[in-house]
């Protein structure tokens, strides 16, 4: 009896695992086909695909501006995020609780919501579609996560550290930058990776918000119009190996880390 | 008493302005804006209130909001029950040294781009993908079925983003519960299965709570894969909204939509508040 429960359970498993590794299994193993149509029966190995994924001018921009509007929106994000955090841990603001929750109010929205009021604010103000308008909505998703990571790491011991710092005579910003930063590094790295992740991926509100240069979600959404294509599946292959990277690393760097 | 506070209150207020001016100029102002919008006629900009009556009048679009409700409803509830016995199995029969690693696989295609993961699914469920060749290769069915561009499709998508979600979750959750209760149970002569019914489970019903919750909102305000793998036989409420953007530009239909929206996941959240409550470490 037990045996069979043990079994069941290592059976019910596996199938969930299967399912879960299904179809990015199909997606990478249709990458490699070297015939037109990403299905059955499997024709390749062939990288004829990659090779035209990396021809295409339009993705390869796509992809730079993908990278491009990741890096810096993210570096706004968690600078605001931080600056906030750090002005509401160390100093009582009247309304600190109301503002706070003001702060980090997007998260609550779908992305769609977001993407459509900006479109819409945008259009009445005669702001053009472009990656700068599409970025400024990647900042009012990731400015709310990075506030909460690092507010939340914001303890007791390091306003100690700081108090002694400025007691010993430092000023307002080499406190800020010698101490509070370095203290803080793992927290604000944290907010950087996951707004990293977020802007990467973002469709709906690059979609929005975007025209004729845009970012690498929405050009891949652009080739599905043609069906299935072992194009797609190749340049989806390569997001998800450029993904699996960047976790690693993460991993590797911050998280096996111990606590000091 | 520290100098910073004297020196002067400016410094506090220039670190926080920034953060709430962009929430305030670039999600506030936009609400507001899509709110007066949603009262605006498309043609000639004069105040109506036509855009929420015409949802409210026109059953195809009254329709779409049934269609959200229905698959956001079957697509968590089908999460949960996939999921709970897999962050069982993960954190209670997966020796410990594995389960970081057993854990990391469950959710690597969480990483791939979500626009990819529904195209995948395509590709498993198409007229002439995997799944049809392994059916009718082994002789199950003669013709292939009509899996992708329908509801079963849009739901297979949503569950399999979920299940990785929510194992996430529950596994936390699990992990947390001290295992004292269990032997506390035990000694009282509780068998697992009363163990698990009386102990285990109502102590993970709040982070069960939370997940649920957190599928709703995902799965409700989704557009990606509703449009990719349902197609549009059957449309929800994203893909209402995106259509009015779209094809006719009409903002002010495409803003009152999205506001509706927005009342219903906030009616859902209010409903439920009360087991949402999470506790502060």
């Amino acid at each position: 009896m037990r045996a069979a429960v043990r079994l069941a359970a290592w059976v019910y498993a596996i199938a969930i695992y299967g399912f879960i590794f299904l179809p990015v299994v199909v997606l990478v193993l249709f990458s490699l086909q070297a015939t037109s149509f990403p299905i059955p029966p499997f024709t390749g190995p062939s990288l004829r695909w990659y090779q035209a994924v990396l021809s295409d001018a339009r993705l390869t921009s796509a992809l730079a501006n993908s990278l491009l509007v990741a890096v810096l929106s993210s570096l706004a994000s968690v600078t605001l995020g931080f600056l906030s955090a750090w002005g509401f841990a160390r100093f009582v603001l009247p309304g600190s609780a109301i503002l706070r929750g003001l702060i980090t109010l997007p998260l609550t929205v779908s992305y769609l919501i977001i993407g459509m009021g900006l479109l819409v604010l945008f259009n009445w103000a005669g702001v053009p579609k472009s990656l700068l308008a599409a970025g400024i909505g990647h900042v009012v998703i990731n400015l709310p996560l990075c506030f909460a990571i690092i507010y939340s790491q914001m303890g007791d011991h390091q306003i100690n550290i700081e108090r002694a710092a400025r007691d010993l005579g430092a000023a307002e910003w080499k406190v800020l930058l010698m101490i509070t930063v370095p203290v803080m590094a793992p927290a604000i790295f944290a907010g950087f990776f996951l707004s990293m992740t977020f802007s990467w991926d973002e469709f709906v509100i690059s979609f929005l918000l975007t025209r004729f240069e845009t970012t690498l979600p929405v050009e891949i959404w652009n080739l599905l119009r043609s069906g299935l294509n072992p194009k797609t599946n190749a340049v989806g292959s390569l997001v998800f190996a450029v993904s699996i990277f960047m976790v690693v690393f993460f991993e590797l760097t911050l998280l096996r880390r111990k606590p000091a | 008493m520290t100098s910073a506070g004297n020196k002067s209150r400016a410094l506090p207020w220039a670190l926080v302005t920034p953060a709430l001016a962009w929430t305030l100029l670039f999600f506030v102002l936009p609400f507001i804006a899509m709110g007066l919008s949603s009262l605006t006629a498309h043609e000639g900009g004069a105040f109506t209130l036509a855009n929420y009556s015409q949802f409210f009048t026109d059953p195809s679009y009254w329709r779409a909001m049934v269609n959200s409700l229905e698959v956001t409803a079957i697509v968590t509830v089908i999460s949960i029950l996939l999921a709970y016995p897999f962050a069982w199995i993960l954190a209670e029969m997966v020796p410990e040294r594995w389960q970081r690693l057993a854990l990391m696989l469950a959710v690597l295609p969480f990483w791939t781009s979500y626009v990819v993961r529904s195209y995948s699914w395509l590709l498993v469920l198409a007229q002439n993908g995997v799944i049809n060749r392994a059916l009718t290769g082994i002789g199950l069915i003669g013709e292939p079925l009509q899996l992708a561009n329908t509801r079963f499709a849009t739901v297979t998508g949503f569950v399999h983003f979920f299940v990785m979600l929510l194992t996430l979750t529950i596994f936390a959750n699990l992990k947390q519960l001290s295992p004292s209760y269990r032997k506390a149970a035990a000694d009282l002569g509780a068998g697992p299965v009363r163990t698990f019914l009386h102990v285990v489970l109502p102590l993970t019903l709040p982070g069960i709570m939370v997940g649920a919750f957190l599928t709703f909102v995902l799965c409700i305000g989704d557009y990606i894969t509703p449009q990719i793998l349902g197609g549009n036989n059957e449309l929800v409420m994203p893909q209402l909204v995106m259509m009015q953007i779209g094809r006719r530009g009409d903002f002010p239909l495409a803003s009152a939509l999205s506001i509706i929206l927005m009342a219903v996941v906030t009616i859902a959240y209010l409903a439920c508040a009360r087991w949402l409550k999470i506790e502060r470490a």
